[in-house]
């Protein structure tokens, strides 16, 4: 989704002077354009993310909307106390952008990982989290983000395109219903791939939901939906603390939809203390295409 | 924001100590050194220097107590609301709070924030061709941060000769000297060798403050500037005079009657009761 965003955002500055683009040192062979484009309004804040979250809230409050770019640990953790006191506080356009969230950065190793990401910005004061799960959402995402000009968190990871006929309601996009599933598949960002990958291999009707925004925004769509095919099983490259399955069950819960069977499928960290490829720690998660498969089929034959 | 041409710095120093030591007294409240040590810098910035353009962050917000004195003492923030300070329900908290007062633009508290956001400030005045300075007041502890070091270099790199940082150096951290602790952080050579435009002055001396501040703002020279200001924690008040004790402890009220009559004594020509 890399080149998606340079190639929106540099069209956003384009037709936004107000828009400043500051990468925490990263972007070789990727951000170049937006370099020459942007001029002095594209800024390599070094390696130091916690002056950059709080160089952009100055430049915030003086006006401008400021995208703050680094791999997502860096630009999550390191200046989370900035984000939330000089940003979230305040309510200012600054737009944190993490390339590879969840386990994009693979045999990376954990250092690159965010995994925990969302449990900690989605809760900030003010803020949204934003998780594409196809290319072709990133650029519209990116306009709601720049429109709204409230704290943001954009997680950049893989994704192909959106499925025809796909819809949005609340924080879910609506990517396959189908009035006989018994089973509702929902699934963070990128995962939704995997997910409608899995859909001809489960041997029963199934819903699929994507979640592209946190906090859980639900509506009474989703909700009906929930409610016709209640058996739910969420699958989000996230831990389970603080993610997808626990802000939706509180939704359920809230909203009095009683569920057959509910089970989440998570980032289950590093369980054997072994490191690998995206795909080698989505596997070891069940997050991969055979383990939303597997759990998606146990669940419907537990009735 | 009414302007204030007060000459008589002393007399000014002293009544904005009075009010300070007040709020302290009526909230019962500790972090009185730390307001009393950068009270006259203050008055060099806000009520002598500050424009129209300027932005100015307390960084060590623990010294909420000066600035909200200073801003009543300006007008923009009313008697009644500061009569409300560290009640519940009140906007003046004990570290200033977002959102509520032109002069307060930034919620500190936490160390190390305030040099960042007044370097984005700065910035953003140079990005958009316009007169302005961004005045940030840390203490020397909070030099400790981390963010210091990245601010500062990100300045000079991004040649920010409008931002204007000024550090009480008191000498006294929150557990310790600074010298046992970490050792000084706000050493002016080091400042120097990072590229930064820096001087060191007496920062109770009001006057010369201000004379610094003015020459300061003259020099475009692409160098973000750095005032070194030499103070003494609890500064006035000769039982709080250095003493760590005196970032924590609130007054009892012999040593508030104390207090009162010393900065009167040594800082008033004429007798004010304190509100």
């Amino acid at each position: 989704m890399r080149k998606e965003f340079s190639q929106s955002v540099e069209q956003l500055a384009r037709e936004d002077e107000s828009i400043i683009f500051i990468t925490g040192d990263l972007g070789y062979n990727a951000l170049e354009n937006l370099k020459e484009v942007m001029g002095p309004r594209f800024i390599n804040a070094g390696v130091a993310e916690q002056n950059m979250i709080g160089v952009a809230a100055g430049l915030a409050y003086k006006g401008y909307k400021v995208f703050c770019y680094s791999i997502a640990p860096f630009v999550v953790y390191r200046c989370l106390e900035q984000f939330r006191n000089d940003v979230c506080f305040h309510n200012l356009p600054v737009f944190l952008v993490g390339n590879g969230g969840g386990y994009g950065y693979g045999i990376m190793g954990s250092t690159h990982h965010a995994i925990e990401d969302l449990a900690v910005l989605s809760g900030m004061q003010h803020t949204t989290a934003w998780i594409p799960g196809f290319a072709d959402e990133v650029d519209p995402v990116l306009r709601e983000i720049v429109n709204r000009g409230k704290p943001a968190y954009l997680r950049l990871g893989a994704g192909k395109h959106t499925p025809e006929g796909s819809y949005q309601s609340g924080s879910f996009k609506v990517l396959h219903h189908d009035t006989e599933a018994e089973i509702t598949i929902i699934a963070l960002g990128p995962v939704a791939n995997n997910a409608l990958a899995a859909l001809p291999q489960i041997g029963a009707p199934a819903n699929v939901l994507s979640v592209l925004s946190l906090p859980l925004l639900m509506t009474p769509e989703i909700s009906s939906i929930l409610q016709k095919a209640n058996h739910i099983l969420v699958a989000e490259e996230h831990i389970s603390i603080g993610g997808v399955a626990q802000q939706l069950s509180v939704q359920l819960l809230e909203n009095n939809i009683a569920v057959q069977s509910f089970r989440s499928l998570h980032a289950a960290g590093y369980p054997d203390k072994t490191y690998g490829s995206q795909s080698y720690h989505q596997k070891q998660s069940f997050l991969d295409t055979t383990g939303i498969v597997q759990n998606a089929a146990d669940l419907i034959s537990t009735i | 924001m009414k302007e204030y041409t007060h000459t008589n710095y002393q007399e000014l120093s002293g009544q904005l100590r009075l009010k300070v030591i007040g709020l302290y007294h009526q909230a019962n409240a500790g972090h009185i050194g730390s307001a009393l040590s950068c009270i006259d810098c203050m008055i060099a910035v806000l009520f002598l220097n500050k424009g129209e353009n300027d932005t100015f962050i307390l960084s060590k917000g623990h010294a909420a107590a000066a600035l909200y004195a200073s801003l009543n003492f300006l007008g923009e923030i009313s008697d009644e609301q500061l009569e409300t300070y560290y009640k519940d329900g009140t906007t003046l908290p004990a570290h200033p709070a977002p959102g509520h007062y032109k002069g307060i633009p930034f919620a500190t508290g936490s160390l190390g924030h305030g040099l960042p956001v007044s370097t984005g400030i700065a910035q953003a005045l140079k990005l958009k061709n316009e007169e302005g300075y961004a005045y940030v007041l840390m203490s020397d502890g909070e030099t400790n941060e981390g963010t210091t070091w990245e601010a500062m270099h990100y300045a000079v790199s991004n040649k920010l000769d409008n931002l204007i940082i000024v550090i009480d150096r008191n000498r006294l951290q929150g557990f310790g000297r600074t010298t046992e602790v970490l050792g000084n952080t706000a050493h002016v050579a080091t400042y120097q060798s990072m590229g930064l435009d820096v001087v060191q002055a007496d920062g109770h001396n009001i006057g010369e403050l201000n004379t610094i501040i003015h020459q300061l703002k003259e020099k475009k020279n692409g160098k973000p500037k750095v005032i070194v200001a030499e103070t003494i924690k609890g500064k006035g008040i000769s039982y709080m005079e250095d003493r760590l004790e005196w970032h924590y402890l609130p007054m009892s009220p012999e040593q508030y009657a104390t207090a009162v009559k010393e900065i009167t004594d040594h800082y008033l020509t004429t007798a004010v009761i304190p509100s």
